[in-house]
């Protein structure tokens, strides 16, 4: 089945959920007339455990989620989240990895340690890595609340560049820059639109 | 046009087209947002309701009063409506009856996996299974038709995949519907024992023709490709199913699971080399085809726990497993954790010091028993704090002194009351700690009874949970604010040493509700000795930075919000 798999992975709380909706509104009104689905969870692992979003389009989507070795991109909005979820990697796929580290509770309570050089690890097991500091652009943006529509920005740009992944996948990921700054438009508060667009700019930049 | 919808948003939108008016719910993930969702449109009065039961009759009365109706629930929330539930398929309906249950298998937020296809069956009352938010949408409107075609409630059955998935779906125009007329009728509505049995007989009647309807209605469809391999299926599992094998195979889709449609199973069974049912949770289908004599095969290559994924049924049939790559490195575990902030955290570190027992309860204070802080000793559903407390002190009274229950306010409300009535009436010295942070937190923020507002967000009554329980007979009533621990922790002493019924109300809205508003974020100053004393509280804001010398406590200020718990645990003032 022709299809892209996109993983977006993080801690409760940093809005992820607002990514993957983003990424759907702007899929959705690309004109592309895609087959989308996204699957969240919600709930208990909001607070604070591990998140994943799936999104994956295509001419036909029959599962909503993305198993083992499936991903064509994960998205990881924290380095160990990252590591976590690498598993569900295409062997031919791609990380985009925010460097921000936050610690699990049980490297807070001090019965694990946080593991030293994540995104060089990644890259020594063959993946094709992208590693961005989007805290600091959110804060330059204006807000750190806005990491995720940096991650996005970032997201956006890969997809537009994946010439590699149309071939792989036989779908043309390619959503030009205003479909996804329409989306951020109509999907955040407008008194935080111009904020977001910055931070989205910032993260297509990076 | 289609549009994305998330499938609890679609059964809402469903809701409103069918003309459905009246909408009566108790929170549960993953069912929560079709209440919250249906609540956004002006022709549906929908409403919180303090649980399950009470949301089911309020339904069941609406609907016998002429206006469509629908209660959600997620599955052990039908565990507390399934009274009214097994009366009502003996009742029927005037207008249509809708009851979604949403199933949570791999239990993403849940305490148990139970497989409420097993209510469709012993309610003897149909049941609809949809795939993806388009039939979300269709089946909720057919629901309602067929609720009122056979006279029988209906109940919808989602799970976590099913309803906190997006997915396309084409919103239509609503219908309107006038509320049809009551008549009297005590021979279908009074359930005693001669009327029940007359009841009954027509439900036998009921499922039969239901049965003959589900072989043509097309809700159940086999779709024919390569034959060698046939699969049965219903709702996430076939979209699992037919992403693992595509074309390599054939599909008896079931939108309907209860009753089965036996000739459809027959003869796909016929056409197929090899037949597999692939469903999660319970051999539900696979026992109803070996009643059948089909030679089916299920739980022999399946697994009994957790949840399905494509990748999951191409091992188990074709034997295949995916190349992936691995990372060279163990992740250290992230579980959920109470929030900065948090209000319950400064109770539990109260509880913590005084080293008592606790009989825990299920809501964000459910997170109180993971590390550091590890102080529940049970939880097993809404309530059984109270209750349970209750026998703990009966089997011992000595237990009193040294045991408290834990439970949220919605909780409180939702069945912690009886268990309270009871420890007055048979009076047992109980200790009983009601969490009120001003709203239904673990489900996502919730209105409820004691918050004065509706789930529209009009201004409603609020529940004094002081006079209430002074009212069934609790003489020590105490409040406390448990961002004050010292405090907190001399109230339950106190309550403790009581030597009578008591009740402690910790008070504090939850930090993540907007108009909480927060303080600056605190800082970490050079009087540090990296003693550790502020890591006890397990605050995710707070950890050890390595510097010179011994690490020391460091502060993150896009997470404080300033809450000043850790500071109380520092000995030295180093956080300000
Ligand atoms: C019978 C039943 N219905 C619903 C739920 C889902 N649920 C889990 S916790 C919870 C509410 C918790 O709210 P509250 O008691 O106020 O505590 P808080 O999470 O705010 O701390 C609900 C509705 C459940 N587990 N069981």
């Amino acid at each position: 089945m022709e299809q892209v798999s996109i993983m977006i992975v993080g801690v409760g709380g940093q809005g992820t959920l607002l990514a993957s909706r983003l990424l759907g509104a702007a899929l959705l009104s690309s004109g592309c007339g895609y087959d989308v689905k996204v699957s969240e969870v919600h709930g208990m692992s909001q607070r604070g455990g591990s998140v994943v979003t799936y999104v994956k389009f295509g001419e036909r989507v029959a599962s909503p989620i993305i198993d083992l070795g499936e991903a064509d991109v994960i998205l990881a909005f924290e380095q160990l989240e990252a590591a976590r979820w690498l598993p569900y990697l295409k062997p031919e796929g791609k990380v985009i990895v925010n460097t921000q580290r936050i610690d699990p509770m049980p490297v807070i309570t001090g019965a694990a340690e946080y593991p030293q050089g994540i995104v060089e690890h990644l890259r020594a097991a063959g993946v094709a890595v992208q590693a961005i500091d989007a805290l600091a652009l959110a804060m330059e943006s204006g807000s750190a609340k806005a990491v995720n529509v940096v991650l996005l920005g970032a997201l956006a740009k890969q997809l537009l560049r994946s010439s590699e992944l149309a071939d792989a996948t036989g779908v043309s990921p390619g959503i030009p820059r205003g479909t996804w700054e329409e989306a951020v438009r109509s999907t955040v508060k407008p008194q935080f639109a111009e904020m977001n667009l910055k931070a989205f700019a910032l993260g297509w930049a990076a | 046009m289609q549009e994305l919808f998330l499938g609890n948003e679609a059964v809402a939108r469903g809701l409103w087209e069918a003309g459905c008016r009246f909408v009566s719910s108790y929170p549960g993930t993953p069912s929560t947002e079709i209440t919250e969702y249906a609540a956004q449109y002006a022709e549906i009065d929908a409403e919180w309701a303090p649980n399950e039961k009470v949301a089911f009759e309020a339904a069941h009365g609406a609907c016998i009063a002429g206006a469509r109706a629908f209660c959600g629930q997620k599955h052990v929330g039908l565990n507390v409506a399934a009274d009214p539930l097994f009366t009502a398929s003996y009742t029927g309906v005037n207008a249509g009856l809708v009851v979604a249950v949403a199933d949570d298998p791999g239990m993403h937020s849940s305490q148990n996996e139970q497989d409420s296809r097993h209510y469709a069956r012993a309610t003897k009352i149909m049941m609809l299974e949809p795939a993806d938010s388009r039939e979300c949408l269709e089946y909720t409107k057919l629901a309602f038709e067929l609720s009122e075609q056979f006279d029988t409630p209906v109940l919808l059955r989602l799970s976590t995949r099913i309803s906190h998935s997006r997915s396309l779906a084409e919103p239509g125009a609503r219908e309107e519907r006038a509320l049809k007329e009551y008549h009297k009728n005590p021979r279908k509505y009074v359930m005693m024992p001669a009327m029940a049995k007359e009841r009954h007989a027509l439900v036998e009647q009921r499922i039969l023709a239901q049965r003959e309807w589900a072989e043509t209605c097309g809700l159940n469809r086999a779709e024919y490709f390569d034959q060698t391999i046939g699969v049965i299926c219903s709702g996430i599992n076939y979209q699992y199913a037919r992403e693992a094998l595509g074309e390599g195979a054939s599909y008896l889709k079931l939108g309907c699971v209860y009753p089965l449609p036996e000739r459809l199973l027959k003869e796909f069974c016929a056409r197929c080399d090899v037949v597999y049912v692939a469903e999660d949770l319970d051999d539900y289908i696979e026992q109803h085809c070996k009643a059948l004599g089909l030679a089916v095969r299920g739980k022999d290559v399946f697994p009994l726990l957790g949840e399905f994924s494509q990748n999951l049924i191409k091992k188990a049939i074709l034997g295949e497993e995916p190349p992936h790559p691995v990372a060279a490195l163990q992740p250290p575990p992230r579980p959920p954790v109470l929030c900065p902030g948090c209000p319950h955290r400064g109770l539990f570190y109260a509880l913590k010091r005084l080293d008592v027992y606790v009989s825990g309860d299920i809501g964000c204070y459910t997170l109180g028993s993971l590390p550091p802080l590890g102080m529940l000793d049970t939880c097993v559903c809404m309530g059984a704090s109270v209750s349970g407390l209750h026998g703990r002190n009966k089997a011992n009274p000595e237990n009193a002194r040294k045991s408290v229950a834990v439970l949220g306010d919605s909780t409180f409300i939702h069945s912690g009351i009886t268990g309270l009535i009871n420890i007055a009436y048979n009076r047992s010295n109980s200790v009983v700690i009601i969490l009120d942070n001003s709203i239904t937190g673990m489900t996502g923020h919730q209105q409820n009874p004691t918050t004065g507002k509706t789930l529209k967000g009009d201004p409603a009554a609020a529940v004094s949970l002081e006079a209430l329980c002074a009212a069934v007979g609790i003489g020590h009533v105490a409040v406390v604010d448990p961002y004050d621990m010292k405090a907190a922790e001399e109230a339950i002493k106190a309550a403790l040493a009581a030597g009578e019924p008591s009740v402690v109300i910790s008070r504090r809205p939850c930090a993540l509700l907007k108009h909480v508003k927060h303080n600056p974020p605190l800082r970490v100053n050079e009087a540090c000795t990296g003693c550790k004393s502020c890591m006890r509280i397990g605050c995710p804001a707070v950890s050890m930075k390595a510097g010179e010398g011994r690490a020391k406590a460091a502060i993150d200020p896009t997470q404080c919000v300033g809450c000043g718990l850790c500071a109380q645990m520092c000995r030295f003032g180093s956080i300000e």
